[in-house]
């Protein structure tokens, strides 16, 4: 579940708000996005994905909350992995995240050519 | 209109030639296809289109196959689709595959292999919705997301007239009056923890039937796929390579191929069960952040290497996500019984392209960018023909649409009722009609519990309160279906009846409220004009 914003990071777009699909954050008396109903995230990973600060960081932990140690997340290098790896935004020409998904065919052609365990 | 949604903000009211329910890939492309048609296309999403519905988390591939290899790969489908599929319907989404994804060209940057080709049959599901969003708004299409449907509307001649639902972050009701409506609102995982499957609730079944369409092959509903325990992160790709180990250590014989849910799912009856992806090659390892950038998330966060560290791992259900069943479709235009209501995706039944198996990622991306291409076509070609009567619509809901008013308890009691039937490997993969028919009275138990609730507090819970209907009778259905076929078919495996009986040579259309049914129809009747 969606565990953390971290403010200092927010630019107070709010983009957060409107992309994520269950509705799970709204805009605080700040202007930042605040999680408002964490409950209902369903752990999609995909408002770090649009957060082009690098602000939000989703525990994978799906059936409850998590206390997580914003310091620890901070040095993690975990801020904005799924966005850089996904080669969005600035990342976008840079050659060490191209997209390869079309390699999951010769993935699977791999994986079945190994013998059997 | 019946039961009116008490919000603060006046109701927003548009008129369209077309309404598409639900976007995520079917109803985006629905979406598209009845705006190049001329038609004034009104888009409703629960969640944000771009974000919401499994295609967006996910990486789908396609059933995508060059015209001299096709004759072979329907072939190959129609003898695993045990009798239930149909080489024409197959044909035409290989077809419709080939001409479409090309198109996105410009909207998708689509990667080239070594060899310099382009690679157009699997896109990330991120990238691929977001240029659907795209796609749309170029259209002139008009999106109101987070803005959840909640019953259609009918005229006083009664017909087909609409839907209304809530704008959730606005706190407003929203009226859209149109003479054609594309139910594409996914399948029904009941909220089993699937990734990007939370609004994935069965209302387009619930809002189908109440409004006089019938559901098919929702028996073809236990489909499951493996994910780290708890976490959401259910892409098998993987686990291909996986090696599986019980809670001593011990190497369990699962291994891949048609039977790896079920060993899995029988190895997990008995206890936890761990992997191991020490057999993925290191050039491999290295390269898979760039082909699934979110594979790797729980691993990362956890502090799990899993190449070299055993780690648990669990079975999410699919419902009809992965499985086959939905609304019934009753023309090549993807119409249901009820004229002017279309179905597209997981909403609808697919048994023409699957027949009685699971369809994977890739037949069910071709037919879902297929089936709503043509269901966004007969939309926009049934408005021209019937356009919009003067006058107000009524609703058409019957179950689950409660008034502003008491809800000591909430929903989420009923919610549990529903997943503690539909998740256990020994209820729904493992199916017996003894164990059918408990469920059965579970769920309705659970069907009484809600006919009883009288009010909900605010317009999110109301919100809830439709979605628990819908998981409640969507359930019903799956179960009811599967307990009147007395055979195992495709994925559909009951162990008191192990074998494909000929006597089942038919599909199981079904409907109902309070009183669900189920009906036995012969083959090849799908092709038949609307009733």
């Amino acid at each position: 579940m969606i565990e953390l914003i971290l403010s200092d990071r927010c630019s107070g777009c709010n983009h957060c708000v409107a992309v994520c699909p269950t509705d799970v954050l709204a805009p605080g008396i700040d202007g930042l996005p605040t999680i408002v109903r964490q409950a209902d995230c369903q752990t999609c990973f995909m408002c770090e994905l649009y957060c082009t600060s690098d602000a939000i960081y989703v525990h994978p932990a799906s059936e409850h909350a998590v206390t997580v140690d914003p310091a620890q997340i901070r040095a993690s290098g975990l801020l904005g992995q799924y966005r850089r790896d996904s080669g969005w935004h600035e990342w976008a020409d840079d050659p060490r995240y191209t997209n390869q998904h079309w390699r999951m065919e010769e993935i699977f052609v791999l994986a079945r050519s190994l013998p059997k365990t | 209109m019946t039961s009116p949604l008490t919000t603060p903000a006046p109701t927003l009211q548009i008129d369209a030639d077309v309404l598409v329910i639900g976007g995520g890939l079917a109803g985006t492309w629905a979406a598209v296809a009845a705006a190049r048609e001329g038609a004034r296309v009104v888009l409703t999403e629960k969640g944000f289109c771009g974000t919401s519905g499994v295609t967006a988390t996910a990486g789908p591939g396609h059933w995508w196959v060059p015209p001299e290899q096709r004759q072979a790969a329907i072939d190959k489908r129609m003898a695993s689709a045990a009798g239930l599929g149909d080489a024409n319907w197959m044909a035409r989404i290989l077809e419709t595959t080939w001409q479409t994804l090309p198109s996105l060209d410009r909207l998708y940057r689509f990667p080239t292999n070594s060899q310099g080709e382009k690679q157009y049959r699997a896109l990330r599901g991120p990238e691929y919705m977001r240029a659907m969003r795209q796609l749309t708004l170029e259209h002139d299409v008009t999106l109101l997301d987070h803005s959840p449907a909640l019953e259609l509307l009918k005229n006083t001649h009664g017909e087909l007239a609409g839907a209304r639902g809530l704008q959730r972050q606005r706190q407003r009701e929203w009226v859209v009056r149109a003479p054609a409506v594309v139910l594409s609102t996914g399948g029904c995982a009941f909220h089993s923890r699937l990734l990007g499957s939370q609004n994935n609730t069965g209302d387009g079944y619930l809002m189908g039937v109440e409004a006089g369409a019938e559901l098919s092959g929702m028996e073809f509903s236990s489909y499951y796929c493996i994910a780290p325990a708890g976490s959401t992160m259910t892409r098998s790709m993987v686990y291909t390579f996986g090696r599986y180990f019980s809670a001593s250590g011990r190497e369990l014989p699962i291994s891949q191929g048609p039977d790896f849910n079920e060993s899995l799912a029988r190895a997990l009856l008995e206890g936890p069960v761990y992997c191991r992806l020490d057999r993925i090659p290191q050039d491999i390892r290295a390269r898979l952040p760039s082909v699934q950038p979110n594979l790797m998330l729980p691993f990362d966060r956890l502090g799990i290497d899993p190449y070299r560290d055993m780690f648990a791992v669990t079975l999410h259900g699919e419902g009809t996500v992965r499985g086959v069943g939905g609304l019934r479709l009753v023309d090549e235009q993807c119409q249901t019984r009820l004229p002017g209501l279309f179905a597209a995706g997981d909403a609808a039944s697919r048994e023409q392209v699957t027949g009685a198996l699971s369809g994977g990622g890739a037949v069910n991306s071709s037919w879902a960018l297929s089936s709503g291409q043509w269901a966004g076509r007969g939309a926009a070609l049934h408005a021209r023909q019937h356009p919009l009567r003067t006058g107000p619509g009524y609703g058409t809901a019957r179950v689950g649409l409660l008034p502003l008013g008491d809800d000591p308890q909430g929903s989420s009691d009923l919610v549990s009722t529903v997943q503690n039937e539909m998740h256990p490997y020994d209820k729904n993969l493992f199916r017996t009609g003894t164990q059918l028919q408990r469920s059965l009275a579970e769920l309705d138990n659970g069907w009484d519990r809600l006919r009883e609730q009288r009010g909900a507090r605010d317009p999110a819970a109301q919100l809830r309160w439709r979605e628990t209907a819908a998981m409640l009778a969507s359930a019903r259905w799956c179960y009811g279906a599967a307990l009147e076929r007395k055979e195992s078919r495709g994925i559909h495996q009951r162990s008191d009846a192990p074998q494909q009986q000929a006597r089942f040579d038919l599909h199981l259309r079904s409907g109902g409220l309070d009183a669900p049914w189920v009906r036995r129809d012969p083959l090849q009747t799908h092709a038949q004009a609307p009733a």
